[in-house]
């Protein structure tokens, strides 16, 4: 065991050194700090000194260990945009970020164990097939569609009248496909409560829960699809193993089985597949932020782009490589603790 | 021999893989569609009503008209137009044609990439494998939209905003083949760690046939259906990549949009009513990946070699 977390935790640090690199290769490739703290009127005298005193003279490994060493200590530089530390920037909007995954996340979980399950036991229900079919359909819809449409519904409204007004069919279905909307579809609203540091919660006033909907829900509705079908996948496998035939001979309730015997062992590949769908959960943060305006590091990451504010760039990439690293590694030591069938220090096959 | 005798095309018609899509409504509904639209936006300058890049033939006067059927119509826009009163009819047919030059080059990049890490690192094995494995492994941990949209990120940072624009094509080409190339170096690997035991392989190797010939003459051939399968579907990826990208702000400019870019200035819009701007565009979209997937489907389950041994 001692072997394959040496062996785990070496991994993340080849992998985050490899991050600290790249990120290292932008700043320099794309930012000039002189152009940024000096004007034009400055002597090219004075510019080589400051460069001199800057150090942007050293060698690429020194100015590199210089980097790293300061990244170590959390100094990743200033934002040109913001004027203070990047670390400092990235925590003000991180809590917004971690709410929309957390909420989403919820409705995630709170959605796809009961679907799943039901598709599962029930493979050949016309509701089954109902909830495959959509979550087919559901995958080939991109997020920022997902969020559009449902603003339109739900945010603009929308008024029907396809139907003749003059009739009474026409006029109920004209308003049962109408909707008011009226639900906010920017930002997370003023009504926040301060929790600690720099996190200021949307989950404790009504206002907040309400800019917290939209996002949520579009930004679970990429991935409960696929959550819907992996644990149908899992649960179907369990069901046809041994165990389970002799739980049912031996005459145990169906609800028993399911839930206590079979749904534990259907967990176990969901959770770490879970763990590893968190990187792709960052990607599509930023798309749901940009669509709702909502006040992350996903939204502030694109502004940094269009404000070409490399410090800013750069110290989201890293703090986005650790978090990869950190919960990959987590995920890894998890699943290497729970199936002792995994292969602790041997080579991959 | 009859099969020797036969010709080309009746070879086709006697093959499973015709006999299995004659029987599959969803392949056959979804294969017309793909090909109505593929061919729509090839022909777009033959079949859309104005040219979109041509800034003569738009008047600002027709912004925002919404489509046949609304209150305040225009018939000569069946689709209505958008905000800088482009015709949205033509305007879809010729970004859905750039959604499909992207998706399309995206492919044969990272199959070209994922073809070659992925005998390499199947055939060579050792120390070659263990690199290009790891760095695939790292790449897919991230993500193929995040890799995606972090390359996009500093492209766009280094060139700037003009010069991204102008050869943008090429750009997300690039940024999409680079993002996604481990999917298809994986399968491609996983084949040929099969392959590579059968005693053909042997039998070219005790003939001294050099390393390169073996693998991509001798082996490559027998990896190709798995790859066809996951290149349809990798297909629909790369556009949808690309749509998102370009919402971003990192992909398509707006004078020579794709169907991504005409969903993010639409968007602009919508809070004042003009919804069809951002969602027709979107419909086209979500209708072009959901038929190449389904084909995806269809052809996985027709080449699976675990159901049908041919």
């Amino acid at each position: 065991m001692l072997a394959f977390l040496v062996q785990r935790v070496s991994q993340a640090l080849l992998v985050m050194f490899v991050i600290s690199v790249i990120a290292f290769a932008i700043q320099d490739g794309l930012g000039d700090p002189l152009q940024e703290m000096v004007g034009m009127s400055v002597s090219q005298e004075e510019r080589e000194a400051l460069r001199e005193e800057l150090g942007l003279n050293d060698s690429m490994v020194v100015q590199y260990l210089r980097f790293a060493g300061k990244a170590i200590q959390g100094d990743l530089g200033n934002s040109y945009f913001y004027g203070k530390p990047t670390l400092e920037v990235i925590s003000e909007h991180l809590p917004a970020t971690l709410e929309l995954v957390i909420g989403a996340s919820l409705i995630i979980m709170l959605l796809s164990v009961p679907i799943g399950v039901y598709a599962a036991i029930r493979p050949q229900a016309l509701l089954a097939k109902f909830f495959m079919g959509v979550s087919t359909v559901g995958i080939s819809i991109p997020v920022f569609l997902t969020a559009i449409v449902l603003i339109q519904i739900y945010s603009i409204g929308i008024t029907v009248e396809w139907f003749p007004a003059d009739t009474g069919w026409g006029q109920w279905l004209n308003g049962a496909l109408s909707t008011e909307g009226g639900l906010p579809s920017y930002g997370r609203g003023d009504d926040l409560t301060h929790l600690f540091g720099t996190w200021y919660s949307g989950f404790f006033s009504e206002s907040g829960l309400l800019h917290l909907i939209l996002p949520c829900v579009s930004l679970a509705s990429i991935m409960l699809p696929l959550f819907i079908r992996l644990i149908r996948a899992e649960m179907m496998e369990v069901l046809q193993s041994d165990y389970i035939r002799y739980a049912r001979a031996k005459g145990l309730s169906a609800v028993r089985i399911n839930f206590l015997h079979a749904l534990k062992n259907t967990m176990l590949p969901v959770i770490t597949v879970g763990g590893v769908q968190v990187g792709v959960m960052v990607a599509y943060t930023i798309l749901t932020e940009t669509v709702f305006q909502w006040p992350g590091v996903g939204l502030m990451f694109l502004e940094a782009i269009t404000r070409s504010d490399i410090p800013l760039i750069v110290a989201y990439l890293m703090v986005v490589g650790l978090i990869f690293v950190v919960t990959n590694t987590l995920v890894d030591l998890v699943y290497g603790l729970v199936n002792p069938t995994v292969k602790l220090t041997g080579k991959k096959a | 021999m009859t099969t020797a005798t036969l010709s080309r095309w009746n070879r086709f018609r006697e093959s499973f893989l015709w006999y299995s899509f004659r029987r599959d409504k969803v392949a056959i509904v979804s294969f017309l569609v793909l090909i109505l639209m593929v061919l729509a936006a090839v022909f777009a300058p033959l079949f859309a009503p104005t040219d979109p890049y041509d800034l003569a033939q738009i008047d600002i006067m027709n912004s925002e008209l919404p489509p046949v059927g609304m209150q305040g119509a225009d018939s000569a826009f069946p689709l209505g137009t958008d905000a800088q009163g482009r015709d949205m009819l033509s305007t879809i047919l010729y970004g859905t044609r750039v959604s499909l030059l992207i998706g399309f080059g995206a492919v044969v990049l990272q199959a070209a990439l994922g073809i070659l890490f992925g005998l390499l690192a199947g055939y060579l094995g050792g120390r070659v494998d263990s690199i290009l494995m790891r760095i695939a492994d790292v790449q897919l941990s991230f993500s193929t939209l995040m890799v995606a949209i972090i390359v996009g990120a500093v492209f766009k940072a280094s060139f700037g905003n003009l010069m991204f624009g102008e050869i943008a094509i090429y750009m997300l080409i690039f940024i999409i083949g680079i993002a996604e190339w481990p999917q298809i170096a994986r399968t491609v690997r996983a084949s040929v760690l099969a392959e590579k035991k059968k005693e053909y392989v042997d039998a070219a190797k005790v003939m001294g046939f050099r390393t390169n010939r073996i693998m991509f003459r001798h082996i490559l051939p027998n990896t190709l259906s798995p790859i066809f399968v996951i290149a349809t579907v990798q297909i629909a990826n790369a556009i949808i990549s690309e749509a998102a990208l370009s919402f971003l702000g990192l992909g398509m400019p707006e004078t020579q949009p794709s169907l991504g870019s005409l969903i993010k200035s639409g968007f602009d819009y919508i809070q004042s009513g003009s919804w069809w701007i951002t969602l027709i565009p979107g419909l086209v979209l979500v209708v072009l990946v959901l038929v190449i997937n389904l084909l995806g489907d269809w052809l996985r389950d027709v080449m699976n070699p675990r159901l049908y041994k041919g």
